[in-house]
């Protein structure tokens, strides 16, 4: 007989602070899986952003680091610089990554830093109680903005893959979500490919992964996977942006 | 062998020669020179130079580097520091040791590019939010500037505290002769609370959120032990005649290089001055400060700022004698004449009476 489930050894078996139907679950314990199948546990360092997911290291048996607001990729690259050979991921939500870590996330990428960004877009501030993300769609409602997202006054959703694409620095960009067990699963390949990237040293990666917030989008954890389909996504269309593999 | 170095320059030599290889910066007046040379040093060592997006990001590279357990620096000038001061909270916060320079400038604001030392309330009371010191170091020379830098990272290592060197454009664009005499160091002895991957050991985590309820306060006593120790233990002063002096001059700096002209003139004079240089300054030499407070007729803290340093010489004296203040800004520097106009009018009366003749020939 042979285990077709285990739960990875990288995964600390503890319950999470994680709300009902929240992504951050999925999405760590995919990277505990790549760990693992990897053998990359000894020479692989996380950073921890300030958000839903600053307590990524009570779930992960790796090296770990906390950083300020949005400077995930600037204490990343201070890491890096030390350890140029290890695997360094840094895992941020959008309120860290695309607002108040804006000029962080891009020159991080200009600079063609050898990281691997876990970007979890949920389009939404959770930690702080649901007020609008940089990434928050076009009328959607918000603990601020309560009559949803209007452009005028509070500008669009930023799409950060695109954004990126134009620096010659990144070099793979993939938009994956978390709505079904086979969007999981590239979510899964693209997190691989993100690791292979610097792995191989071709330079920046990010895998923006669309995840569901029920608390916060006040549905049921199956509106919000639908929500993601249906909604998100023709914001945010799903695929790969940029790839230093298959140049066009 | 003795070379002739800015103040700026001998910073960033003496940080290669203590083992640093992890230097980000950001470009500002009046600190130019550090960051320049460092971009030609760092290659040649092996060692990493960016020139940052922004004075944020380069004090958070440094957050990464000394989380791994690399020895690394910033350097900027007053309105960086304001800056920086996030992340100077964040490595606090982690116990994570480095070192950053403050060449300061005028202020606030904007202000102006030329000599200050309107920062120190933000060196030695924190800076940041929460409660928290980061070892203070004031030069007064480059060769003094060398010598500190070098220290500054033994002390930020032996505690895992971020230690700053605070200077003014004045000390920071100086050339002097300098001797590099401490060893070069090239490879340090790895740290066991660093990151370098888990292999083979339980992980690390560095961080400096404490979200359970109590748990900060038991960390906060933890640091407030740790500031303790260093009181005790690493306060560093300059005395030039206190034990016959009736009145002290409290300066550090460049500052100080113009009170101990007024000392050697006052040789002159029917009353002694003597003098005390915080080269800590956190922790702030506030025993001898206290013990000599207890004899002298009263003391004068100088410094180019509105008074800042001299609160904690208040603090120090508690009311055992006269503290007065004599202050330049905006990029004013204290002449000897005016240092001594000063005492002159604060000395009493009796000792000041046949003083004033004395001062005729004072140029």
């Amino acid at each position: 007989m042979h285990a077709i489930y285990e739960k990875p050894k990288s995964f600390i078996d503890t319950p999470t602070h994680f709300c009902p139907g929240c992504g951050h679950g999925i999405v760590l314990r995919l990277i505990a899986e790549i760990i693992d199948a990897w053998g990359i546990r000894g020479k692989t360092i996380g950073l921890a952003p300030v958000g839903c997911a600053v307590l990524a290291y009570n779930y992960l048996d790796i090296d770990m680091c906390e950083a300020a607001h949005g400077r995930p990729p600037a204490v990343a690259t201070g890491i890096k610089r030390v350890h140029p050979d290890h695997v360094v991921f840094s895992y941020q939500g959008d309120g860290d990554l695309a607002a108040i870590g804006t000029a962080e996330i891009i020159h991080a990428a200009n600079r063609g830093e050898n990281i691997t960004f876990i970007f979890v877009n949920n389009a939404v501030y959770g930690m702080t109680s649901g007020q609008m993300a940089p990434t928050t769609l076009l009328k959607q409602k918000t603990v601020t903005t309560p009559s949803g997202r209007d452009p005028i006054n509070s500008g669009y959703p930023i799409r950060v893959c695109e954004l990126l694409a134009v620096l010659d620095g990144s070099s793979y960009l993939e938009r994956v979500s978390l709505s079904s067990p086979e969007n999981i699963r590239k979510t899964k390949k693209a997190i691989e490919k993100g690791f292979k990237t610097q792995m191989e040293k071709k330079g920046f990666s990010l895998i923006e992964i669309l995840s569901p917030c029920p608390i916060y989008w006040r549905m049921d954890a199956n509106e919000a996977m639908k929500y993601i389909d249906e909604e998100m996504t023709s914001t945010f269309p799903l695929g790969v942006v940029k790839d230093w593999e298959n140049k066009n | 062998m003795k070379q002739l170095l800015t103040g700026n320059e001998a910073a960033a030599e003496a940080a290669i020669q203590a083992g640093c290889r992890y230097y980000y910066g950001y470009p500002i007046t009046p600190q130019n020179e550090l960051i320049n040379y460092m971009s030609v040093r760092m290659p040649e060592v092996g060692g990493a130079f960016i020139q940052a997006e922004s004075e944020i990001a380069a004090i958070s590279m440094v957050h990464g580097s000394a989380a791994a357990g690399g020895r690394t620096m910033t350097s900027s000038s007053s309105p960086g520091i304001s800056l920086k001061q996030e992340g100077i909270s964040y490595l606090a916060g982690s116990e994570l040791p480095c070192v950053i320079v403050n060449i300061q400038r005028g202020g606030p604001g904007l202000g102006d590019i030329s000599a200050s030392q309107a920062d120190y309330f933000q060196a030695v009371k924190g800076g940041g939010h929460g409660d928290y010191h980061t070892i203070v170091l004031a030069p007064c020379s480059v060769q003094e500037m060398a010598d500190l830098v070098y220290d500054a990272f033994d002390l930020a290592d032996k505690y895992r505290i971020p230690v700053m060197i605070l200077g003014d454009a004045q000390i920071g664009q100086l050339m002097e002769p300098l001797e590099f005499n401490k060893k070069q160091i090239n490879n340090l002895p790895s740290k066991s609370w660093s990151l370098t991957g888990a292999e083979g050991r339980k992980r690390n985590i560095i961080k400096s959120f404490y979200p359970v309820k109590g748990e900060l306060e038991v960390f906060n006593a933890h640091l407030q032990r740790k500031y303790k120790i260093i009181e005790e233990h690493e306060v560093r002063y300059e005395a030039i005649n206190i034990h016959e002096a009736d009145i002290i001059l409290v300066a550090y700096g460049t500052s100080a290089r113009i009170c101990k002209e007024v000392v050697k003139k006052s040789q002159r004079f029917k009353f002694r001055v003597g003098m005390v240089r915080p080269i800590t300054l956190w922790p702030f030499p506030k025993e001898i400060i206290r013990k000599i407070s207890e004899r002298v007729q009263c003391i004068l803290t100088v410094e180019m700022s509105t008074g800042q340093m001299v609160e904690d010489v208040k603090l120090a004296v508690e009311g055992r004698c006269p503290v007065h203040f004599y202050g330049r800004t905006g990029g004013g520097v204290p002449t000897s004449l005016e240092i001594i106009r000063k005492i002159v009018e604060i000395v009493p009366d009796n000792r000041a009476a046949n003083t004033l003749l004395q001062l005729a020939e004072v140029k």
